[in-house]
């Protein structure tokens, strides 16, 4: 089946630009509801930090998943969805963040330092926090203007490493049930794995062709 | 969202649980009368009253701690009970229809006559008393919480062990069909069912440790361990296991399915000690349930003054 024209994909992108935006708001806004209304659990904090980690893992998929969603359905408008969610995988990640050194450590920074220092777990979450900050800095066009193309592209290829740090994170706190991080993980590989083959047969079939090698970009 | 009371309250000013309960019916029955339901609203009243089994007359216990309580819905609602779920909401909803009766549970080992109890003649031989726990999760999170039970000491002096009973093993309900969480999930079983905890002979019948039927003066809700559960209050709330079938009086050390589980992580005692860091996260300060500031974690969960002897001269950082 042909995909749509471009015309086609363009108008209905923008009509679901803004309904996405604000489907990505729900969980934050679900939070304050149960926040207002005092039913968060017994254990708030806990709730809003498991929450924002949640979300931060699911908005990094889907930003993995516009480019194999564009190659397999020839949907390249696409592409105009993916900063939206990428920065939205930083607004959780930040409110997560937050969550941590505000509402659970309350600035206690002797352990806070310990916590990441000691706890790898912490450790690795901090850094896959880190590694966002200027992905999201470098998100607009004026800076992907400024580094020119190939250097964007080259900085923003931490995007493959960001989720394998996250779901590290999630997999190294859980006590006995692995079973949410070890489905996160099977997303992320299935992600990450189309990528790979992709890239895989690309370069055969350049070899069978006679192409010049040259990095793919 | 932060439910303080001053730390001087005294058990007896802390809201009478039939009175909390007789108020959150008249809520309950306020909304309904309000909504236009007032007599299906009042019918359904009947049932929960009498639904759970209540224990009054209890006797006075020297052990409460002054503290105020973490509430009932709390303390009914934040629950680490694989059997049914690793969530901490999921035992709440899992465990509304668990039957605990009837329940027996099988008394063996080094002892003069193994025999299996019925829980509710237990229940009756024993005079039942409250007694006001911190509770200290190896998570790092806390609670007080009102039990209702007996002294396992008490028990133990009538099963007469013998010499040879140096340890005491304790096994909670294997039922898959019951306790779902025990079914095999994606990933195999969570745990290394049953769950199996155990004690010294010593700590088994040191006055503190009791065996719990009941909180906040009435029956053990099945997320709580229904019918019948472990509380050792000086040690991480998984030794205190829930809805025990059995105990076995041995001679060489049990295992314990958290340290089968993950043996660098979790010890054998599992005394409650800030010092000690859980590998993958600090123990010396923990959140009680309610507040908002983390505070510091006490030495043997505050009861250091009771329970300190039985550890001297032993290196509590390898015996974790």
């Amino acid at each position: 089946m042909p995909a749509a024209s471009p015309e086609i994909q363009l108008r209905w992108i923008k009509r679901v630009k803004p309904v996405a935006f604000t489907a990505c708001l729900i969980p934050a806004a679900l939070l304050i509801w149960r926040a207002a209304t005092d039913t968060l659990g017994a254990e708030p904090i806990e709730t809003i930090t498991f929450t924002t980690g949640d979300w931060t893992l699911r908005m990094l998929m889907i930003t993995l998943a516009i480019t194999p969603l564009r190659q397999l359905t020839g949907w390249h408008a696409l592409i105009r969805l993916r900063r939206m969610f990428g920065l939205y995988a930083f607004f959780y990640a930040l409110l997560h963040f937050t969550t941590y050194i505000v509402l659970d450590q309350f600035f206690a920074w002797q352990f806070i330092l310990e916590d990441i220092a000691e706890r790898l777990y912490i450790l690795v979450g901090f850094t896959a926090f880190v590694l966002l900050i200027p992905l999201a800095a470098t998100s607009t066009n004026r800076m992907l203007q400024r580094l020119g193309g190939k250097r964007w592209q080259r900085l923003h290829r931490l995007t493959y490493a960001v989720p394998i740090l996250g779901v590290l994170h999630f997999l190294w706190l859980v006590k006995a049930d692995i079973t949410e991080p070890a489905i996160y993980a099977l997303v992320l590989s299935i992600l990450l794995g189309y990528r790979i083959v992709r890239y895989r047969r690309r370069r055969a079939s350049q070899a069978v062709a006679g192409v010049p090698k040259r990095a793919t970009p | 969202m932060l439910i303080r009371r001053p730390a001087d309250t005294i058990p007896s000013e802390i809201t009478n649980y039939e009175v909390f309960r007789r108020r959150r019916q008249l809520i309950k029955g306020g909304a309904a009368a309000a909504l236009g339901l007032a007599a299906t609203g009042l019918f359904a009243l009947t049932p929960e009253a009498s639904a759970k089994l209540k224990f009054d007359q209890l006797k006075k216990s020297r052990f409460n701690a002054k503290e105020s309580l973490t509430p009932y819905k709390d303390v009914t609602s934040y629950n680490n009970f694989y059997e049914f779920s690793t969530d901490k909401e999921g035992p709440a909803q899992l465990a509304e229809d668990f039957k605990s009766r009837p329940w027996s549970i099988e008394v063996a080992g080094e002892i003069k006559k193994p025999k299996v109890y019925d829980v509710d003649e237990l229940i009756k031989r024993f005079p039942l008393e409250e007694r006001i726990y911190r509770l200290r999760c190896v998570e790092a999170w806390s609670m007080v919480v009102p039990w209702v039970g007996f002294a396992l000491g008490d028990f133990i002096k009538t099963l007469e062990p013998n010499s040879r009973a140096k340890y005491v093993e304790f096994e909670t309900l294997h039922d898959p069909k019951r306790m779902p969480g025990q079914r095999r999930g994606l990933f195999g079983s969570v745990l290394d069912w049953p769950y199996r905890e155990g004690l010294r002979i010593d700590e088994a019948i040191h006055p503190l440790t009791i065996l719990a039927v009941g909180v906040y003066g009435e029956e053990l809700p099945g997320q709580n361990g229904a019918p019948i559960r472990l509380v050792v209050p000086w040690k991480y709330g998984f030794k205190s296991i829930k809805s025990i079938v059995k105990i076995n009086f041995v001679e060489q050390p049990p295992v314990n399915t958290w340290q089968v589980q993950a043996p660098h992580e979790y010890g054998f005692y599992a005394n409650v000690n800030p010092k000690v860091s859980h590998p993958r996260w600090s123990q010396a300060r923990e959140r009680r349930i309610g507040e908002f500031f983390k505070r510091p974690t006490l030495m043997f969960n505050g009861y250091a003054e009771q329970v300190a002897h039985l550890y001297q001269g032993m290196d509590l950082s390898k015996n974790f």
